[in-house]
């Protein structure tokens, strides 16, 4: 018997005006898997993601989490199920009026009420388990580095437990160590929550760590996924191009030659 | 030749349609947020610390010399025909009524609607608006509903502040400077103010509370493409808020006239 896909798109799609940035995306994502979406700037992996989290409303197409179509739900509704939902955004998005444990702590308290006390061991328990001391926690986030922000956006969105976690580039912007540190990491906390993951990164050594499956995005298709050990021999000159980097190739950028 | 300036007029008529309408909307729906909980008790606190608490230095200052240019020139004209004696009433309902309000709401749409804006549209484009929404709060009700319960609870009580520093400075000048006696003044000021000059200002001011704080929350939200975006939200902000302070000053007046 297969077990139902916990996440399961059929047929998305996503415009823009006259850009068409989701052309028919399919993709089914199991209890406890760990997905990567790779592919270009601009592919449209941000807008996937949104798409996914209700930030969107696609154009056409379903989208089930836990075998419930999501994109009909009204707000009441869409607040329950993004209770299963944690989010890692790319620039952090911490609050910068508020102190780090407040950042953490803001998810158990203002939508699920637990007492701002206890929220706040809570809150310094996830710091913790990121490798940040209870120090850190009196700071505002300006005043920390781009891989502490990293971190303590990582611990505010493991603060609620949830059953899925994105992760929006984890690793764009970081030092090669740094990141690898933030690939740990969140290797770590996807394993210890026993969480289902979709990320989407352009960064191949992310993408082999914390992925069990790779997806590629191109021209609003997925043109290819399968478990991580067989990216090297998809067999698709497109994949090849991307994950070796190279300027020549069936992809060819929007911009003019040199 | 005609053509083109009638398709440019015509753009023009559908933008300025469109917009009125997506700020309806928004307007629409903060309200409609804000009619059931939750309420962010700790959010309307510190917006009105901020639109208020520290508006009143600015407000404060911007009265006083409005008050005192008031006695100063209605003394210039009413003094050819022997009128002096009206001069406390003009300066109290001519602030209660008008400069009160919009003169205060006029430096708060600057100071606070762009601040506003500024806050807002940053969060924005740092996703930190889509951070709320994933962490089970809703935007609107976090960022925009505290923010206009706070304007339209504060500025009549800083109109209030307002009137009563405008009316020290005319009181000041016309003391001081034109020889009035102290108490005439008080109680020239006193006997021809009618409850219908305070309120209909302090209704102005609630009404102006709601829109500088609904065009800083509107455009900040729909800012758009990092700071240049940001930065127009913020102008936008306050060239909006002003025009609509004067507009519905007009209609607000007219409607208090006809009563």
């Amino acid at each position: 018997m297969t077990v139902p896909a916990k996440i399961l798109l059929r047929g998305v799609t996503k415009s823009f005006g006259p850009k068409k940035v989701l052309q028919g995306i399919d993709l089914a994502v199991a209890p406890r898997e760990s997905v990567v979406v790779i592919g270009g700037s601009g592919t449209g992996k941000s807008v996937l993601l949104k798409c996914i989290l209700g930030l969107m409303q696609p154009d056409s197409g379903a989208i089930h989490v836990d075998s419930e179509e999501t994109t009909t739900l009204g707000s009441r509704q869409r607040e329950r199920v993004m209770r299963k939902f944690g989010m890692l955004f790319q620039g952090g998005a911490l609050f910068d009026s508020l102190r780090v444990w407040e950042n953490v702590a803001f998810g158990p308290i203002q939508s699920d009420g637990m007492a701002p006390q206890k929220a706040r061991d809570v809150a310094l328990a996830k710091l913790g388990a990121v490798g940040l001391g209870p120090e850190i926690g009196e700071l505002f986030p300006s005043e920390l580095s781009g891989g502490m922000q990293k971190r303590v956006a990582l611990a505010r969105a493991i603060a609620r437990e949830p059953e899925i976690i994105f992760f929006d580039e984890p690793t764009t912007g970081l030092d090669p160590i740094m990141a690898d540190v933030i690939n740990d990491l969140i290797v770590k906390c996807v394993s210890d929550l026993g969480a289902t993951a979709v990320s989407i990164t352009h960064d191949m050594a992310s993408a082999r760590k914390i992925g069990h499956r790779i997806a590629m995005l191109h021209e609003g298709r997925l043109i290819w996924q399968g478990p991580v050990g067989e990216i090297d021999r998809s067999g698709d000159p497109r994949v090849d191009q991307f994950i070796h980097g190279r300027a020549e190739g069936p992809i060819q950028m929007q911009v003019r030659k040199l | 030749m005609t053509l083109p300036i009638v398709t440019v007029l015509g753009r023009m008529t559908l933008a300025f349609l469109t917009a009125i309408g997506a700020v309806s909307a928004f307007a629409f729906h903060a309200v409609r947020q804000g009619l059931r909980p939750p309420w962010y008790g700790r959010q309307i606190a510190r917006q009105i610390m901020e639109i208020g608490y520290y508006s009143l230095p600015v407000v404060g200052l911007t009265a006083i010399f409005t008050g005192m240019v008031l006695a100063l020139q209605s003394y210039t004209g009413f003094a050819r025909f022997s009128a002096e004696s009206a001069i406390p009433n003009v300066v109290v309902v001519s602030l209660t009524r008008e400069l009160g309000p919009v003169l205060a709401g006029l430096m708060v749409a600057g100071r606070v609607g762009a601040a506003m804006a500024a806050e807002i549209g940053t969060m924005r484009v740092t996703e930190q608006i889509d951070a709320l929404t994933t962490l089970s709060t809703d935007p609107f009700r976090y960022l925009v509903v505290p923010r206009l319960i706070a304007g339209i609870v504060t500025l009549p009580i800083l109109v209030l502040i307002a009137d009563i520093i405008g009316v020290l400075g005319g009181f000041l000048v016309g003391v001081y400077k034109l020889d009035f006696n102290d108490v005439a003044y008080l109680r020239n000021t006193m006997d021809f103010l009618e409850f219908q000059d305070v309120f209909s200002g302090l209704v102005k001011a609630a009404v102006f509370g709601f829109l500088i704080t609904l065009m800083g929350c509107y455009h900040g939200y729909t800012s758009r493409g990092g700071a240049q975006g940001v930065g127009m939200a913020t102008t936008n902000a306050v060239v909006s808020a002003s025009i609509l302070i004067l507009t519905f000053n007009y209609f607000i007046t007219e409607m208090f006239f006809a009563l």
